[in-house]
Protein backbone atom coordinates (compact mmCIF):
# COMPACT_ATOMS: atom_id res chain seq x y z
CA UNK A 1 0.00 0.00 0.00
CA UNK A 2 1.57 3.14 -1.24
CA UNK A 3 -0.11 6.12 -0.12
CA UNK A 4 1.26 9.93 -1.36
CA UNK A 5 0.84 13.23 0.43
CA UNK A 6 0.74 16.20 -1.73
CA UNK A 7 -0.52 19.81 -1.72
CA UNK A 8 -0.28 21.61 -5.07
CA UNK A 9 0.29 24.68 -3.02
CA UNK A 10 3.21 24.55 -0.54
CA UNK A 11 2.80 25.00 3.30
CA UNK A 12 0.03 23.58 3.77
CA UNK A 13 0.89 21.30 6.05
CA UNK A 14 1.96 17.94 3.65
CA UNK A 15 4.93 16.83 5.60
CA UNK A 16 2.90 17.16 8.97
CA UNK A 17 0.50 15.14 7.54
CA UNK A 18 2.61 12.25 6.01
CA UNK A 19 5.30 12.28 8.89
CA UNK A 20 2.47 11.99 11.55
CA UNK A 21 0.95 9.42 9.74
CA UNK A 22 4.05 7.45 9.06
CA UNK A 23 4.50 7.53 13.21
CA UNK A 24 1.32 5.85 13.68
CA UNK A 25 0.62 3.02 11.58
CA UNK A 26 2.91 0.67 12.67
CA UNK A 27 6.08 -0.27 10.08
CA UNK A 28 6.32 1.50 7.03
CA UNK A 29 8.99 2.85 4.58
CA UNK A 30 9.05 7.42 4.35
CA UNK A 31 10.13 8.16 1.17
CA UNK A 32 10.73 12.20 0.94
CA UNK A 33 10.44 13.14 -2.11
CA UNK A 34 10.68 16.84 -1.80
CA UNK A 35 14.20 16.72 -2.83
CA UNK A 36 14.53 20.50 -3.28
CA UNK A 37 13.61 21.31 0.33
CA UNK A 38 13.25 18.08 1.94
CA UNK A 39 12.06 18.30 5.75
CA UNK A 40 10.51 15.39 7.15
CA UNK A 41 13.57 14.19 8.92
CA UNK A 42 13.67 16.82 11.21
CA UNK A 43 9.88 15.15 12.43
CA UNK A 44 11.39 11.73 12.08
CA UNK A 45 14.46 11.91 13.32
CA UNK A 46 15.89 8.84 11.64
CA UNK A 47 20.10 8.49 12.13
CA UNK A 48 21.26 8.67 8.42
CA UNK A 49 24.00 5.66 7.93
CA UNK A 50 23.99 5.13 3.78
CA UNK A 51 24.59 7.98 1.33
CA UNK A 52 24.21 7.49 -2.46
CA UNK A 53 25.18 9.67 -4.83
CA UNK A 54 22.43 10.32 -7.83
CA UNK A 55 24.37 11.41 -11.30
CA UNK A 56 23.40 11.48 -14.66
CA UNK A 57 25.56 11.03 -17.33
CA UNK A 58 26.84 13.83 -19.20
CA UNK A 59 28.83 13.99 -23.04
CA UNK A 60 32.47 14.61 -23.01
CA UNK A 61 33.64 15.44 -26.49
CA UNK A 62 36.13 13.61 -28.01
CA UNK A 63 38.32 16.46 -29.70
CA UNK A 64 40.24 14.41 -31.42
CA UNK A 65 37.60 12.93 -33.16
CA UNK A 66 34.93 15.39 -33.19
CA UNK A 67 34.94 16.75 -37.15
CA UNK A 68 32.20 20.00 -35.57
CA UNK A 69 29.34 18.90 -37.88
CA UNK A 70 26.82 20.11 -35.85
CA UNK A 71 24.59 16.97 -35.41
CA UNK A 72 24.92 17.05 -31.55
CA UNK A 73 23.97 20.01 -30.99
CA UNK A 74 21.60 20.39 -33.65
CA UNK A 75 19.88 17.00 -32.25
CA UNK A 76 19.54 18.31 -28.73
CA UNK A 77 16.38 19.26 -27.77
CA UNK A 78 17.39 20.88 -24.42
CA UNK A 79 20.22 23.35 -25.45
CA UNK A 80 22.55 21.48 -23.63
CA UNK A 81 25.22 21.45 -26.49
CA UNK A 82 26.47 24.24 -29.07
CA UNK A 83 29.69 24.29 -31.64
CA UNK A 84 30.96 27.79 -31.60
CA UNK A 85 33.99 27.66 -34.04
CA UNK A 86 35.92 24.52 -33.24
CA UNK A 87 34.90 23.96 -29.75
CA UNK A 88 31.58 22.23 -28.43
CA UNK A 89 30.15 23.98 -25.08
CA UNK A 90 28.54 21.30 -23.21
CA UNK A 91 25.93 22.78 -20.94
CA UNK A 92 25.78 20.11 -18.34
CA UNK A 93 22.89 21.35 -16.05
CA UNK A 94 20.88 21.50 -19.44
CA UNK A 95 21.76 18.00 -20.10
CA UNK A 96 18.90 15.55 -19.89
CA UNK A 97 21.09 12.13 -20.51
CA UNK A 98 18.71 11.08 -23.47
CA UNK A 99 21.69 9.84 -24.98
CA UNK A 100 20.56 11.53 -28.81
CA UNK A 101 23.73 13.06 -29.09
CA UNK A 102 25.82 9.60 -29.08
CA UNK A 103 23.83 8.73 -31.63
CA UNK A 104 23.51 11.31 -34.10
CA UNK A 105 27.84 11.81 -33.80
CA UNK A 106 29.12 10.04 -37.31
CA UNK A 107 32.62 10.40 -35.17
CA UNK A 108 32.02 8.26 -32.16
CA UNK A 109 33.55 11.52 -30.69
CA UNK A 110 31.52 11.25 -27.65
CA UNK A 111 32.34 9.61 -24.48
CA UNK A 112 30.38 9.81 -21.32
CA UNK A 113 30.96 11.32 -17.57
CA UNK A 114 28.91 10.72 -14.30
CA UNK A 115 28.06 14.44 -13.03
CA UNK A 116 26.39 13.86 -9.48
CA UNK A 117 23.37 15.84 -8.92
CA UNK A 118 22.02 14.96 -5.56
CA UNK A 119 21.96 11.75 -3.46
CA UNK A 120 19.68 9.39 -1.39
CA UNK A 121 20.09 9.08 1.93
CA UNK A 122 18.73 5.95 4.60
CA UNK A 123 18.02 5.64 7.98
CA UNK A 124 15.98 3.91 10.71
CA UNK A 125 13.67 5.12 13.38
CA UNK A 126 11.89 3.02 15.43
CA UNK A 127 9.23 1.63 12.79
CA UNK A 128 9.98 3.99 9.77
CA UNK A 129 12.41 3.12 6.87
CA UNK A 130 13.47 6.51 6.19
CA UNK A 131 14.57 7.54 2.92
CA UNK A 132 15.34 10.84 1.65
CA UNK A 133 16.38 12.60 -1.70
CA UNK A 134 18.95 15.68 -1.77
CA UNK A 135 19.17 17.88 -4.69
CA UNK A 136 22.00 19.88 -4.59
CA UNK A 137 22.31 23.16 -4.80
CA UNK A 138 22.07 24.93 -8.09
CA UNK A 139 21.63 22.06 -9.79
CA UNK A 140 18.20 22.15 -12.05
CA UNK A 141 16.37 18.60 -12.56
CA UNK A 142 14.46 16.83 -9.22
CA UNK A 143 13.05 14.47 -11.39
CA UNK A 144 16.53 11.84 -11.57
CA UNK A 145 16.36 12.05 -7.97
CA UNK A 146 13.00 10.77 -7.10
CA UNK A 147 12.97 8.11 -9.79
CA UNK A 148 15.95 7.08 -7.88
CA UNK A 149 14.28 7.35 -4.73
CA UNK A 150 11.59 5.62 -5.76
CA UNK A 151 13.27 2.82 -6.72
CA UNK A 152 13.64 2.07 -3.24
CA UNK A 153 10.24 0.94 -2.74
CA UNK A 154 10.12 -2.54 -1.46
CA UNK A 155 7.09 -5.13 -2.41
CA UNK A 156 4.28 -5.46 0.11
CA UNK A 157 5.31 -2.65 2.21
CA UNK A 158 3.03 0.08 3.63
CA UNK A 159 5.16 3.12 1.97
CA UNK A 160 4.57 6.80 2.98
CA UNK A 161 5.69 9.33 -0.04
CA UNK A 162 5.76 13.25 1.12
CA UNK A 163 5.24 14.67 -2.60
CA UNK A 164 6.88 18.51 -3.28
CA UNK A 165 4.48 21.02 -3.82
CA UNK A 166 3.06 22.23 -7.09
CA UNK A 167 1.55 20.10 -10.16
CA UNK A 168 4.20 19.65 -12.56
CA UNK A 169 6.95 16.86 -13.51
CA UNK A 170 8.46 16.41 -9.94
CA UNK A 171 4.51 16.16 -8.31
CA UNK A 172 3.89 13.49 -11.19
CA UNK A 173 6.75 11.18 -10.85
CA UNK A 174 6.43 11.11 -7.01
CA UNK A 175 2.90 10.65 -7.50
CA UNK A 176 2.67 7.92 -9.87
CA UNK A 177 1.83 4.35 -9.15
CA UNK A 178 0.46 5.19 -5.50
CA UNK A 179 -2.96 3.34 -4.64
CA UNK A 180 -3.83 6.17 -2.68
CA UNK A 181 -3.24 10.11 -2.18
CA UNK A 182 -4.20 12.34 0.58
CA UNK A 183 -4.46 16.10 -0.43
CA UNK A 184 -3.56 18.70 1.85
CA UNK A 185 -4.92 22.20 1.93
CA UNK A 186 -6.04 25.22 3.77
CA UNK A 187 -9.13 26.36 3.85
CA UNK A 188 -8.52 30.07 1.85
CA UNK A 189 -8.96 30.90 -1.52
CA UNK A 190 -5.66 30.05 -2.14
CA UNK A 191 -5.49 26.92 -0.53
CA UNK A 192 -8.71 26.13 -2.32
CA UNK A 193 -7.06 27.08 -5.72
CA UNK A 194 -4.70 24.79 -5.96
CA UNK A 195 -6.28 21.62 -4.30
CA UNK A 196 -8.62 22.06 -7.46
CA UNK A 197 -5.17 21.95 -9.31
CA UNK A 198 -4.25 19.46 -7.04
CA UNK A 199 -7.98 17.26 -7.88
CA UNK A 200 -6.97 17.49 -11.35
CA UNK A 201 -3.72 15.99 -11.44
CA UNK A 202 -5.26 12.96 -9.20
CA UNK A 203 -7.97 12.61 -11.37
CA UNK A 204 -5.56 12.26 -14.49
CA UNK A 205 -3.58 9.99 -13.18
CA UNK A 206 -6.57 7.52 -11.76
CA UNK A 207 -5.56 7.79 -8.02
CA UNK A 208 -8.16 7.60 -5.54
CA UNK A 209 -7.52 10.29 -2.95
CA UNK A 210 -9.32 12.58 0.07
CA UNK A 211 -8.22 15.90 1.45
CA UNK A 212 -7.46 16.64 5.16
CA UNK A 213 -7.74 20.34 6.02
CA UNK A 214 -5.07 21.78 7.77
CA UNK A 215 -5.82 25.22 9.75
CA UNK A 216 -9.42 24.76 10.25
CA UNK A 217 -11.24 27.45 11.45
CA UNK A 218 -8.72 30.48 9.68
CA UNK A 219 -10.10 31.18 6.74
CA UNK A 220 -13.77 30.04 5.13
CA UNK A 221 -16.10 27.09 4.58
CA UNK A 222 -15.21 27.44 0.56
CA UNK A 223 -12.71 24.39 0.42
CA UNK A 224 -15.50 21.89 2.46
CA UNK A 225 -18.21 23.10 0.50
CA UNK A 226 -16.29 22.19 -3.07
CA UNK A 227 -15.32 18.78 -1.69
CA UNK A 228 -19.03 17.91 -0.40
CA UNK A 229 -20.14 18.95 -4.58
CA UNK A 230 -17.62 16.92 -5.96
CA UNK A 231 -17.98 13.92 -3.42
CA UNK A 232 -14.16 13.97 -2.15
CA UNK A 233 -13.77 12.39 1.91
CA UNK A 234 -12.34 14.72 4.30
CA UNK A 235 -10.09 12.14 5.94
CA UNK A 236 -9.39 14.54 8.69
CA UNK A 237 -9.50 18.26 10.22
CA UNK A 238 -6.76 19.82 11.97
CA UNK A 239 -7.18 22.90 13.98
CA UNK A 240 -5.60 26.57 13.84
CA UNK A 241 -4.10 26.31 16.94
CA UNK A 242 -0.87 28.04 18.27
CA UNK A 243 0.63 24.86 19.85
CA UNK A 244 0.07 22.90 16.75
CA UNK A 245 2.15 26.18 14.98
CA UNK A 246 4.64 26.09 17.78
CA UNK A 247 5.28 22.20 17.77
CA UNK A 248 5.87 22.35 13.98
CA UNK A 249 7.80 25.29 14.42
CA UNK A 250 10.30 23.49 16.90
CA UNK A 251 10.27 20.06 14.94
CA UNK A 252 7.97 18.08 16.98
CA UNK A 253 5.31 15.70 15.42
CA UNK A 254 1.58 16.18 16.74
CA UNK A 255 1.64 12.25 17.85
CA UNK A 256 4.92 12.67 20.20
CA UNK A 257 2.69 15.38 21.86
CA UNK A 258 -0.63 13.75 22.51
CA UNK A 259 -1.97 10.29 21.99
CA UNK A 260 -5.55 11.19 20.54
CA UNK A 261 -3.26 12.82 17.66
CA UNK A 262 -1.64 9.36 17.24
CA UNK A 263 -5.40 7.76 17.45
CA UNK A 264 -6.67 10.02 14.63
CA UNK A 265 -3.78 9.67 12.08
CA UNK A 266 -4.58 5.58 12.78
CA UNK A 267 -7.94 6.07 11.85
CA UNK A 268 -7.00 8.07 8.43
CA UNK A 269 -5.02 4.58 7.83
CA UNK A 270 -7.65 2.41 8.49
CA UNK A 271 -10.42 4.65 6.43
CA UNK A 272 -7.85 4.36 3.42
CA UNK A 273 -6.95 0.92 3.87
CA UNK A 274 -10.79 0.12 3.61
CA UNK A 275 -11.03 2.74 0.64
CA UNK A 276 -8.41 1.31 -1.16
CA UNK A 277 -9.95 -2.16 -1.08
CA UNK A 278 -12.97 -1.34 -2.37
CA UNK B 1 14.80 48.24 -15.38
CA UNK B 2 15.22 46.52 -12.38
CA UNK B 3 13.59 43.14 -11.28
CA UNK B 4 12.82 41.91 -8.16
CA UNK B 5 12.25 38.13 -7.12
CA UNK B 6 10.34 37.03 -4.01
CA UNK B 7 11.17 33.60 -3.33
CA UNK B 8 11.48 31.47 0.04
CA UNK B 9 12.62 27.79 -0.50
CA UNK B 10 9.66 26.11 1.62
CA UNK B 11 6.12 27.25 0.60
CA UNK B 12 3.29 29.24 2.18
CA UNK B 13 5.23 31.12 4.15
CA UNK B 14 3.83 34.25 2.50
CA UNK B 15 5.84 35.31 -1.06
CA UNK B 16 2.31 35.66 -2.74
CA UNK B 17 0.83 37.70 -0.01
CA UNK B 18 3.88 39.49 0.65
CA UNK B 19 4.40 39.85 -3.99
CA UNK B 20 0.65 41.39 -4.04
CA UNK B 21 0.71 43.86 -1.34
CA UNK B 22 4.33 45.01 -3.12
CA UNK B 23 1.90 45.33 -6.27
CA UNK B 24 -0.21 48.27 -4.66
CA UNK B 25 3.12 50.24 -3.39
CA UNK B 26 5.17 50.01 -6.10
CA UNK B 27 4.80 53.10 -8.52
CA UNK B 28 5.93 51.68 -11.96
CA UNK B 29 6.27 48.56 -12.42
CA UNK B 30 5.24 44.90 -13.67
CA UNK B 31 4.24 41.80 -11.95
CA UNK B 32 4.85 38.09 -13.07
CA UNK B 33 3.60 35.51 -11.72
CA UNK B 34 6.40 33.07 -12.50
CA UNK B 35 4.64 30.06 -9.67
CA UNK B 36 3.57 28.86 -12.92
CA UNK B 37 2.67 25.40 -11.05
CA UNK B 38 0.34 26.67 -8.80
CA UNK B 39 -0.11 30.50 -9.53
CA UNK B 40 -2.29 32.41 -6.94
CA UNK B 41 -1.06 35.72 -7.48
CA UNK B 42 -4.07 36.40 -10.00
CA UNK B 43 -6.77 35.77 -6.75
CA UNK B 44 -5.68 39.04 -5.33
CA UNK B 45 -4.68 41.14 -8.26
CA UNK B 46 -7.65 40.04 -10.81
CA UNK B 47 -6.26 40.42 -13.95
CA UNK B 48 -8.40 41.18 -16.64
CA UNK B 49 -6.01 39.04 -20.06
CA UNK B 50 -5.76 41.18 -22.73
CA UNK B 51 -3.55 38.61 -24.85
CA UNK B 52 -3.67 34.76 -24.53
CA UNK B 53 -0.49 32.77 -26.09
CA UNK B 54 -0.11 29.27 -26.78
CA UNK B 55 2.27 27.41 -24.95
CA UNK B 56 4.36 24.58 -26.37
CA UNK B 57 6.52 22.95 -23.84
CA UNK B 58 8.45 19.97 -25.12
CA UNK B 59 7.73 17.98 -27.82
CA UNK B 60 6.22 14.39 -27.46
CA UNK B 61 6.98 11.43 -29.57
CA UNK B 62 3.76 10.11 -31.26
CA UNK B 63 3.91 6.33 -32.75
CA UNK B 64 2.23 5.39 -36.04
CA UNK B 65 1.17 1.58 -35.63
CA UNK B 66 0.60 0.78 -38.82
CA UNK B 67 3.82 1.33 -39.55
CA UNK B 68 5.45 -0.08 -36.17
CA UNK B 69 7.19 -3.64 -36.92
CA UNK B 70 7.54 -3.76 -33.06
CA UNK B 71 11.41 -4.22 -33.59
CA UNK B 72 11.71 -2.56 -30.20
CA UNK B 73 14.36 -0.21 -30.79
CA UNK B 74 12.78 3.19 -29.68
CA UNK B 75 12.04 1.10 -26.14
CA UNK B 76 15.43 -0.15 -25.50
CA UNK B 77 16.84 3.34 -26.79
CA UNK B 78 14.21 5.60 -24.34
CA UNK B 79 16.12 6.50 -21.13
CA UNK B 80 13.06 8.25 -19.64
CA UNK B 81 11.04 4.58 -19.44
CA UNK B 82 8.17 6.54 -21.52
CA UNK B 83 7.70 3.93 -23.94
CA UNK B 84 7.09 -0.01 -22.71
CA UNK B 85 7.70 -3.13 -24.54
CA UNK B 86 4.09 -3.38 -26.07
CA UNK B 87 5.41 -0.05 -27.79
CA UNK B 88 2.73 2.27 -25.83
CA UNK B 89 4.14 5.91 -24.64
CA UNK B 90 3.51 7.60 -21.20
CA UNK B 91 2.61 10.92 -22.10
CA UNK B 92 3.72 11.95 -18.42
CA UNK B 93 7.16 10.26 -19.32
CA UNK B 94 8.44 11.61 -22.51
CA UNK B 95 10.86 14.22 -21.84
CA UNK B 96 10.84 14.81 -25.65
CA UNK B 97 14.56 14.35 -26.61
CA UNK B 98 13.55 12.70 -29.99
CA UNK B 99 15.78 9.52 -30.01
CA UNK B 100 12.98 7.29 -30.25
CA UNK B 101 12.10 9.07 -33.86
CA UNK B 102 15.93 8.98 -34.54
CA UNK B 103 16.30 5.04 -33.75
CA UNK B 104 13.56 4.10 -35.17
CA UNK B 105 13.97 2.20 -38.61
CA UNK B 106 10.55 2.44 -40.53
CA UNK B 107 9.57 6.24 -39.33
CA UNK B 108 6.96 5.40 -37.02
CA UNK B 109 7.57 8.02 -35.26
CA UNK B 110 7.21 11.89 -35.19
CA UNK B 111 8.00 14.18 -32.78
CA UNK B 112 4.94 16.13 -32.23
CA UNK B 113 4.22 19.55 -30.57
CA UNK B 114 1.90 19.60 -27.20
CA UNK B 115 0.48 22.13 -26.09
CA UNK B 116 1.43 22.34 -22.53
CA UNK B 117 -0.26 25.61 -21.62
CA UNK B 118 -0.94 29.53 -21.97
CA UNK B 119 0.67 32.66 -21.53
CA UNK B 120 -1.31 35.54 -20.81
CA UNK B 121 -0.53 39.51 -20.66
CA UNK B 122 -3.03 41.30 -18.75
CA UNK B 123 -4.08 44.25 -16.85
CA UNK B 124 -4.47 44.64 -13.22
CA UNK B 125 -5.27 48.11 -10.81
CA UNK B 126 -2.14 48.20 -9.94
CA UNK B 127 -0.28 47.49 -13.68
CA UNK B 128 0.20 45.17 -16.32
CA UNK B 129 0.73 41.90 -15.37
CA UNK B 130 2.81 38.43 -17.10
CA UNK B 131 0.97 34.86 -16.21
CA UNK B 132 0.64 31.62 -17.37
CA UNK B 133 -0.90 28.73 -16.77
CA UNK B 134 0.13 25.25 -16.90
CA UNK B 135 -2.04 22.25 -18.15
CA UNK B 136 -2.18 19.29 -15.71
CA UNK B 137 0.38 16.97 -15.44
CA UNK B 138 2.58 18.96 -17.90
CA UNK B 139 6.16 19.34 -18.17
CA UNK B 140 8.38 22.26 -18.96
CA UNK B 141 7.36 24.83 -15.89
CA UNK B 142 11.23 26.04 -15.98
CA UNK B 143 10.29 26.92 -19.82
CA UNK B 144 7.15 28.63 -19.26
CA UNK B 145 8.64 30.37 -16.84
CA UNK B 146 11.14 32.15 -18.76
CA UNK B 147 8.41 32.88 -21.03
CA UNK B 148 6.53 34.66 -18.60
CA UNK B 149 9.47 36.67 -17.79
CA UNK B 150 10.37 37.94 -21.32
CA UNK B 151 6.54 38.24 -21.65
CA UNK B 152 7.33 40.98 -18.23
CA UNK B 153 9.54 42.31 -19.83
CA UNK B 154 8.48 43.22 -23.60
CA UNK B 155 4.99 44.56 -21.07
CA UNK B 156 7.79 47.24 -19.53
CA UNK B 157 9.66 48.07 -22.35
CA UNK B 158 6.21 49.23 -24.10
CA UNK B 159 4.83 50.95 -21.11
CA UNK B 160 7.89 52.31 -20.17
CA UNK B 161 7.57 50.64 -15.95
CA UNK B 162 11.07 50.59 -14.10
CA UNK B 163 10.84 47.55 -12.47
CA UNK B 164 9.26 43.77 -12.63
CA UNK B 165 8.17 42.38 -9.66
CA UNK B 166 7.87 38.35 -9.78
CA UNK B 167 6.23 36.32 -7.64
CA UNK B 168 8.88 32.90 -7.62
CA UNK B 169 7.83 28.84 -7.06
CA UNK B 170 8.88 27.14 -3.96
CA UNK B 171 11.78 24.53 -4.09
CA UNK B 172 15.19 25.26 -5.13
CA UNK B 173 14.77 23.48 -9.03
CA UNK B 174 14.41 24.29 -12.63
CA UNK B 175 11.68 26.88 -12.24
CA UNK B 176 12.99 29.13 -9.26
CA UNK B 177 16.24 29.36 -11.07
CA UNK B 178 14.27 30.58 -14.41
CA UNK B 179 12.83 32.55 -11.89
CA UNK B 180 15.67 33.94 -10.50
CA UNK B 181 18.24 33.75 -12.87
CA UNK B 182 19.61 37.58 -14.14
CA UNK B 183 17.34 40.01 -11.72
CA UNK B 184 18.86 42.56 -8.96
CA UNK B 185 18.10 41.27 -6.12
CA UNK B 186 15.99 38.38 -4.80
CA UNK B 187 13.37 38.95 -1.38
CA UNK B 188 13.72 35.04 0.51
CA UNK B 189 10.53 35.04 2.85
CA UNK B 190 11.14 33.02 5.79
CA UNK B 191 9.26 32.30 8.73
CA UNK B 192 11.10 30.96 12.43
CA UNK B 193 10.04 27.20 11.96
CA UNK B 194 13.11 24.43 11.97
CA UNK B 195 11.44 23.22 8.37
CA UNK B 196 11.55 27.05 6.41
CA UNK B 197 15.02 27.38 8.41
CA UNK B 198 16.41 24.92 6.71
CA UNK B 199 14.93 25.87 3.11
CA UNK B 200 16.40 29.16 3.92
CA UNK B 201 19.82 28.35 3.74
CA UNK B 202 19.01 26.14 0.85
CA UNK B 203 17.92 28.65 -1.21
CA UNK B 204 20.33 31.56 -0.38
CA UNK B 205 22.57 28.77 -1.32
CA UNK B 206 21.32 28.91 -4.85
CA UNK B 207 20.73 32.73 -4.55
CA UNK B 208 25.03 32.62 -3.83
CA UNK B 209 25.64 30.09 -6.44
CA UNK B 210 24.20 32.36 -9.25
CA UNK B 211 25.54 35.14 -7.46
CA UNK B 212 22.51 36.87 -6.77
CA UNK B 213 21.98 39.51 -3.90
CA UNK B 214 19.91 38.37 -1.54
CA UNK B 215 17.73 39.49 1.30
CA UNK B 216 15.35 38.36 4.08
CA UNK B 217 12.22 39.05 5.26
CA UNK B 218 11.41 36.84 8.17
CA UNK B 219 7.23 36.37 8.52
CA UNK B 220 5.39 35.57 11.66
CA UNK B 221 8.24 36.04 13.65
CA UNK B 222 6.69 35.97 16.89
CA UNK B 223 5.80 32.34 16.47
CA UNK B 224 8.95 30.95 17.68
CA UNK B 225 11.28 33.99 18.80
CA UNK B 226 13.95 31.27 19.85
CA UNK B 227 14.02 30.48 16.20
CA UNK B 228 13.66 33.90 15.05
CA UNK B 229 16.98 34.44 16.60
CA UNK B 230 18.43 31.52 14.97
CA UNK B 231 17.69 33.04 11.55
CA UNK B 232 18.97 36.63 12.86
CA UNK B 233 22.45 34.98 14.12
CA UNK B 234 22.55 32.92 10.16
CA UNK B 235 22.04 35.76 8.21
CA UNK B 236 24.38 37.98 10.06
CA UNK B 237 27.19 35.43 9.79
CA UNK B 238 26.48 35.26 6.38
CA UNK B 239 26.42 38.67 5.34
CA UNK B 240 22.39 39.02 4.84
CA UNK B 241 20.59 41.93 5.67
CA UNK B 242 17.07 41.41 7.33
CA UNK B 243 14.92 44.35 5.49
CA UNK B 244 11.80 43.38 7.57
CA UNK B 245 9.96 41.40 10.33
CA UNK B 246 6.64 40.71 9.80
CA UNK B 247 4.31 39.30 13.37
CA UNK B 248 1.77 36.59 12.72
CA UNK B 249 -1.91 38.44 12.36
CA UNK B 250 -5.11 36.49 11.11
CA UNK B 251 -5.56 39.89 8.87
CA UNK B 252 -3.20 37.86 5.94
CA UNK B 253 -5.85 35.60 5.87
CA UNK B 254 -9.24 37.89 6.14
CA UNK B 255 -7.88 40.00 3.26
CA UNK B 256 -6.89 37.31 1.30
CA UNK B 257 -11.01 36.16 1.45
CA UNK B 258 -12.05 39.30 0.43
CA UNK B 259 -9.04 39.25 -2.50
CA UNK B 260 -7.67 42.78 -1.80
CA UNK B 261 -4.14 43.13 -0.63
CA UNK B 262 -2.77 43.94 2.72
CA UNK B 263 -2.58 47.66 2.18
CA UNK B 264 -5.89 48.07 0.27
CA UNK B 265 -7.61 46.14 3.54
CA UNK B 266 -6.51 48.77 5.66
CA UNK B 267 -5.59 47.92 9.24
CA UNK B 268 -2.97 50.36 10.08
CA UNK B 269 -0.30 48.34 12.04
CA UNK B 270 0.62 46.01 10.05
CA UNK B 271 -0.03 48.28 6.78
CA UNK B 272 2.84 50.45 8.14
CA UNK B 273 5.13 47.38 8.47
CA UNK B 274 5.01 46.42 5.17
CA UNK B 275 4.92 49.84 3.62
CA UNK B 276 8.60 50.28 5.61
CA UNK B 277 9.25 46.89 3.91
CA UNK B 278 8.99 48.32 0.54
CA UNK B 279 10.65 51.40 0.97
CA UNK B 280 13.57 49.39 2.86
CA UNK B 281 13.35 47.58 -0.61
CA UNK B 282 12.93 50.10 -3.14
CA UNK B 283 16.03 52.04 -1.61
CA UNK B 284 18.08 49.00 -2.22
CA UNK B 285 16.71 48.47 -5.58
CA UNK B 286 17.55 52.18 -6.19
CA UNK B 287 21.15 51.92 -5.31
Amino acid sequence: MIISVASGKGGTGKTTVATNLALSIGKNQFLDCDVEEPNANIFINAKINKKEDISLSIPNIDKEKCNYCRKCSDFCAYNALAVVGLNVLVFPELCHSCGGCGLVCPKDAINWDNRIIGKIEHGKSKDIDFYQGILNIGEMQAVPVIKALKRKIGKNKNVIIDVPPGTSCPVIESINSSDYCILVTEPTPFGLHDLKLAVEVVRHLNISFGVIINRDGIGDNKVETFCKSENIPILLKIPERKKIANLYSKGVALVNEAFEWHEMFGMVFENILEEVKK
Amino acid sequence: MKQLTIISGKGGTGKTTITAAFASLAKNAVFADCDVDAADLHLILKPNVKKEMKFNGLKIASINKEKCTECKKCYENCKFEAIDEDINITKESCEGCGVCELVCPVDAIQMVDRESGFSYNSETRFGPMAHAMLKTAEEASGKLVTVVRNNAKKLAEEKNKDLILIDGPPGIGCPVISSISGVDLVLIVTEPTLSAIHDLERIFGVANHFKIPAIVCINKFDINLDNTLKIEKYCKSNGIDIVGTLPYDVIVTKSMIHEKTIIEYKEKDFSNLIIKLWENIRRRLDT
